[in-house]
């Protein structure tokens, strides 16, 4: 055991200690236990949806990103600029309604406002299907680290199985409340380590940042812009919209909106947030300080790239300090998902499809107990995708984002006062887009196979922007079809909200 | 809500051609590549509309009342 593995150890000790200590002496009540009982201030909904900014993909995904493909790494900065100049006009609203109804989760959501428990079902299916790839891509992260900082001594998978457990019993304990208080160390941990490594590694190798730059330009020629073909612009942009759109629709991050107690605090934060994504930069500035220096490599292993540097510049120590950072990017955002995951589970698939007793307040606490039981369960599905391998962090992250960004369309639709798409519009709809992305990762088809007279330069476009369309197309078509029936909806929900 | 919410299209219009018209390394600006530069801009000039949209909107205001849907 070395100096790097008793810090990383020590690390996840202590977030379990702040786990459990957030929960003591508060009842936890799902709603407790989901959405904080809908009590945190602009401060702590801040350091939830940043914290979920900050994760395994940013630190580990976004420093391998831009070692290994350069300028296309640059998108995570669009993104990160224009979701939160979306978030301002789509989240109060949605905090709105549920508030006033109390939901407690997306599902809950589309369900009321479509007024279909189906849609609920699909919607929350989605959601789970969607977050396993963001489940593997922080078990990975967790992996790499633990292995990477023993020196070998453990092996990735081990790592995986040590992050996982921890995971899994934070989860158990604490719920949101855990999530929340060891965001602040988390983010103060990473903020500093990144900005550290990000000035540090650029002078140590070559001087600053800029005669950095001049060296890889100088080297490879090209590597700091967009690929003509490829990566390109139109991937870039493209890739943009579909991040942007999909970043709210994550369940865990709708869900998070929810914990807010005004809408204020959710506006204000669409111009705190985007400062806090400038630590992209130095998260860029490690990977491709890297690039001279660790040249060789490719595949999945570019994810490696940020702890390849940092064992070979500093001190056990220092490797030991910047693992721990590393491991709670990996862990507190994993708890989120694997609570949102069984939440979505339990109180949306399976108390959709079981017959409730009249008992409400004993239903709630059983709904409870399985919320909890689903979470060691959905951890082995995700341990097994792990282990599975194969693909980087980034690429996993963007399948997620395909998938779950076709929830995008039917929730402005829901959002919209002329409410201009029926239930079945909005099932069809969803339905369709995830069956494109779903035909597209598995048959590896590229646009121009699926449009053979698609022009050259839109031969880059992100896949699930592909799906999104067709998602759109199908969604307006199906409704065109059942407008009669919409209108009845909205009769029917009015009538709701009046008695 | 007044006209200044359309501020908010600055920032998407930026991020969404930036790519195009300035997908180059150099000149480098601010030391950095040029398009690294553009798109860290856009980032710091999102949260300075953003914050103007907030200020200028009526409903952020302190005592503001909700009219309901």
């Amino acid at each position: 055991m070395n100096i790097a593995l008793i810090l990383i150890f020590g690390t996840m000790l202590l977030a379990l200690w702040l786990g459990v200590r957030a929960q003591r002496g508060k009842d936890m009540s799902l709603e407790q236990w989901t959405v904080a009982g809908r009590g945190f201030g602009a401060g702590l909904v801040f350091l939830l949806m940043a914290g979920e900014i900050y994760t395994t993909f940013v630190f580990l995904g976004g420093s391998g990103f831009a070692y290994g493909v350069g300028g296309p790494a640059y998108y995570m900065l669009g993104f990160g600029s224009l979701s939160f100049v979306l978030s301002y006009w789509i989240l109060p609203p949605i905090w709105r309604f549920a508030k006033q109804h109390r939901l407690l989760s997306q599902p809950d959501f589309f369900a009321k406002k479509f007024n279909s428990p189906a849609l609920g079902i699909l919607v929350a299916l989605v959601g789970v299907v969607a977050l396993m790839p963001y489940l593997v891509l922080q078990l990975k992260g967790l992996g790499i680290i633990v292995s990477v900082a023993s020196y070998s001594g453990l092996s990735s998978t081990q790592g995986v199985w040590i992050g996982a457990i921890v995971t899994v019993i934070y989860v158990m304990v604490s719920g949101v409340h855990g999530s929340a208080w060891t965001s602040v160390l988390k983010d103060f941990l990473v903020l500093a380590v990144a900005i550290f490594l990000g000035l540090y590694l650029p002078w140590h190798y070559y001087g600053g940042i800029t005669p950095m730059f001049e060296a890889i330009e100088l080297a490879k020629p090209g590597f700091l812009a967009l690929p003509a073909t490829g990566k390109s612009a139109v991937w870039m942009t493209s890739t943009v919209l579909l991040t942007t759109l999909g970043f709210y629709m994550w369940p865990h991050m709708f869900m998070a909106s929810f914990t807010a107690k005004s809408e204020q605090s959710l506006r204000r934060n669409a111009y705190t947030l985007p400062i806090y994504q400038m630590m992209l930069l130095f998260v860029f500035f490690v990977g491709f300080a890297a690039v001279l220096q660790i040249p060789g490599l490719t595949g999945p292993d570019i994810d490696l790239a940020l702890f390849k540097i940092s064992i070979a510049t500093f001190d056990p120590w220092v490797v030991g300090i910047i693992g721990a950072a590393g491991v709670l990017t990996a862990i507190v955002p994993g708890s989120m998902i694997l609570m949102a995951v069984s939440t979505l589970l339990a109180n949306n698939v399976y108390r959709a499809i079981r017959k409730s007793s009249d008992n409400a307040e004993a239903d709630n606490r059983h709904i409870g107990r399985m919320a909890k039981l689903a979470a060691p369960l959905v951890m082995l599905v995700g341990l097994w995708f792990t282990l599975q391998g194969g693909q980087t962090i980034v690429s996993l992250l963007l399948m997620a984002y395909s998938l779950v960004t076709q929830l995008f369309p039917a929730l402005l639709a829901s959002i919209m006062p002329s409410r201009p798409v029926s239930k079945a519009g909005a099932i069809v709809g969803i339905l369709v887009g995830e069956a494109t992305v779903a035909i597209l990762s598995v048959t590896k088809m590229t646009i121009s196979d699926l449009i053979p007279f698609i022009p050259d330069f839109l031969k880059d476009t992100n896949v699930g922007v592909v799906a999104l369309t067709l998602n759109v197309i199908a969604m307006l078509l199906v409704t065109a079809v059942t407008r009669s029936g919409a209108k009845q909806d909205r009769r029917q929900l009015q009538a709701d909200s009046i008695a | 809500m007044s006209a200044v919410r359309y501020l908010a299209l600055v920032p998407v219009a930026s991020v969404m051609l930036g790519p195009f018209f300035f997908n180059r390394v150099t000149p480098f600006l601010f030391g950095l590549p040029f398009l690294l530069s553009w798109m860290a801009l856009s980032l710091a000039m999102t949260s300075v509309v953003m914050y103007v949209v907030y200020r200028f909107d009526p409903r952020n205001a302190p005592g503001y009342v909700e009219q309901g849907e």
